[in-house]
């Protein structure tokens, strides 16, 4: 398995997504830290609906201010693993070399368990990394306005800012999970990536509007709601159970045709 | 030790109602160089996949160096295989891909480099394979075939790209594996580099072995062609008449008459000219080749 996931992760530290994913996910923490501390406060609002005046100087100085931006990147970083784990299992099948790490590593549990697992390291890190620049942006921006940070450092914040890393973290690679699991079944990094994009973005939205009721049972809310730490329609903990029955159905799906379908491309 | 590299009984893969390899038989000793030769579609991929575990028999047993391909976790690691041309991320140099290939096997990276240069990829493993031409990418597949130091090199075309240069060296390349003795199972459709280094041959037509056995063992079931060509083309008639006096079939072409028989009729037929007054300019008798023998028998009859 070890094997594996060096492998992996030699394929997935390649300039062209390692660098193009950093540099969207900087611009975004960027784009968000600004627009966050230089309106705090502001007359016409900062709330995305409108008037309404959501983030403060006095509210970013409590102890959750120096991790706030941070809890806005999740669904970025969940779709940008979706992305990546749909296009790193499906291209195995567009560019044929499944056939050669099968040949290398005939155990398809091993191989597709070892992908995974490289795909999870590779999102610790990614979040890791959008976790200490939106923190290290935080601190450089709060000196600009004056933004007391003594709470940021509390144990308070610490234990909170734990507790979201890791609800983001599970929920990043949901989403990852959720592209994995579609690359393999649809074999088509296109495919997979478009599908998945149009029903999180776009059909999950219809249908809640459509469909109140249905709104709790939508894989995209769940997986939504564990970064949240749970929401107004989820409760956490029916949030963890919903995506992890989406992510059985899925996963299962997947690990069965990995497992049995023939490599005939 | 398994005395044999290969050995299938009864191999059979379906899809739907499409028979790829219908019962195929055959076995490949243990250090030897056995071509795998057939028509397009013939079912040689879909045996090879078979052979490495890619794709699940629908029927029939079969061993690679003595251990079931049920079970292809207990000999890949002794097999180098190139399936169906190079398949590499494109994005990663040659280097990289290979390196890819070294963490998943357990092999050093020392040996990345040096197989690099053997193929003659010393000073273009740092490119990225999207870089490369259909002959370097064909010879990047050749060393992450060799990239185990296997026991049994599986290689389907791998002279698919190649200038004459490049496939005199792959031909070297076998050679020198073989003699080593590493065994090599080959398909190409080159069959004249085929003649020249199996000792062995397995020829598919329509997903069935037609043929299996050493290649001195089939080309000697085909009769040689003896030549005769008269100086003055006005003897043509009278020789085909003489050549037929004595039982031959003959067949006039580009001014020569053609006899399938041995060299033995030329004293025969020469003497008998002679005493007809006819001058022979010359006879010469061909054996042969692979490539018409493999014609011969895959032609649709």
């Amino acid at each position: 398995m070890l094997k594996v996931i060096k492998a992996e992760l030699r394929k997935m530290k390649r300039p062209s997504l390692l660098y193009v994913n950093i540099g969207i996910l900087s611009a975004l923490s960027l784009l968000f830290t600004s627009l966050v501390f230089l309106r705090a406060g502001s007359s016409v609002g900062n709330h995305r609906r409108g008037s309404e005046t959501i983030q403060t100087v006095a509210s970013l100085g409590k102890f959750d201010g120096g991790y706030f931006t941070f809890s806005l990147m999740s669904l970025f970083l969940g779709l940008i693993a979706l992305t990546v784990f749909a296009s790193q299992s499906s291209n195995e099948y567009t560019y044929g070399t499944l056939r050669n790490l099968l040949v290398r590593q005939p155990s398809r549990m091993k191989l597709l368990g070892g992908k995974f697992l490289a795909m999870v390291i590779f999102t610790f890190l990614l979040v890791s990394f959008v976790a200490i620049l939106n923190i290290g942006l935080s601190f450089a921006e709060s000196t600009h306005l004056h933004i007391s940070t003594t709470l940021w450092t509390s144990g308070k914040a610490v234990h909170a800012f734990l507790n979201l890393f890791g609800n983001t973290l599970l929920a990043t690679v949901g989403y990852g999970l959720v592209g994995m699991a579609l690359g393999i079944i649809l074999k088509s990094p296109m495919s997979s990536i478009s599908i998945s994009l149009l029903w999180f973005m776009v059909l999950e939205n219809i249908l809640g509007a459509v469909l109140p009721s249905a709104t709790k049972w939508l894989p995209g809310n769940a997986i939504s709601g564990i970064s949240a730490g749970g929401a107004k329609i989820f409760s956490y903990e029916r949030a963890l159970i919903t995506s992890a029955l989406y992510l059985l159905l899925f996963g299962g799906l997947a690990t069965l045709l990995f497992k049995r379908r023939d490599v005939a491309s | 030790m398994p005395e044999l590299a290969i050995s299938v009984r009864d191999l059979t893969k379906v899809y739907g109602e499409q028979t790829a390899v219908s019962h195929a038989t055959f076995d490949i000793p243990l250090g030897t160089v056995c071509g795998f030769v057939g028509p397009n579609g013939s079912g040689k991929t879909t045996t090879i996949r078979m052979l490495l575990g890619l794709i699940s028999p629908t029927g029939g047993t079969g061993t690679v160096l003595g251990e079931d391909i049920r079970s292809p976790e207990e000999y890949l690691s002794r097999v180098g295989a190139m399936i169906e041309g190079p398949a590499f991320y494109p994005m990663l140099s040659g280097r990289e891909n290979l390196k890819v290939l070294a963490d998943l096997g357990g092999f050093s990276y020392s040996r990345v480099d040096s197989l690099l240069v053997k193929v003659g990829l010393g000073d273009r493993g740092g490119s990225k394979f999207k870089t490369y031409s259909l002959g370097m990418k064909q010879r990047l597949g050749i060393a992450a075939a060799l990239l185990p130091d296997p026991q049994l090199l599986i290689l389907d075309e791998p002279t698919n790209g190649l200038d004459p240069n490049g496939i005199q060296e792959i031909r070297e390349l076998i050679k020198e594996l073989a003699d080593n003795g590493t065994s090599v199972f080959v398909s190409s459709h080159i069959l004249s580099e085929l003649e020249m280094i199996s000792e062995y041959l397995v020829m598919l037509r329509k997903g069935k072995v037609i043929f299996t056995g050493r290649t001195q063992e089939l080309l000697g079931r085909q009769k040689a062609i003896t030549s005769i060509r008269p100086e003055y083309q006005v003897d043509l008639g009278k020789l085909t008449e003489i050549a037929q006096g004595f039982g031959y079939e003959t067949q006039i072409e580009n001014g020569a008459i053609q006899i399938p028989a041995g060299a033995d009729l030329g004293a025969t037929l020469n003497r008998a000219a002679f005493e007809a007054g006819i001058t022979l300019s010359s006879i010469s008798t061909q054996q042969p080749t692979l490539e018409e023998t493999f014609f011969e028998m895959t032609e649709d009859k």
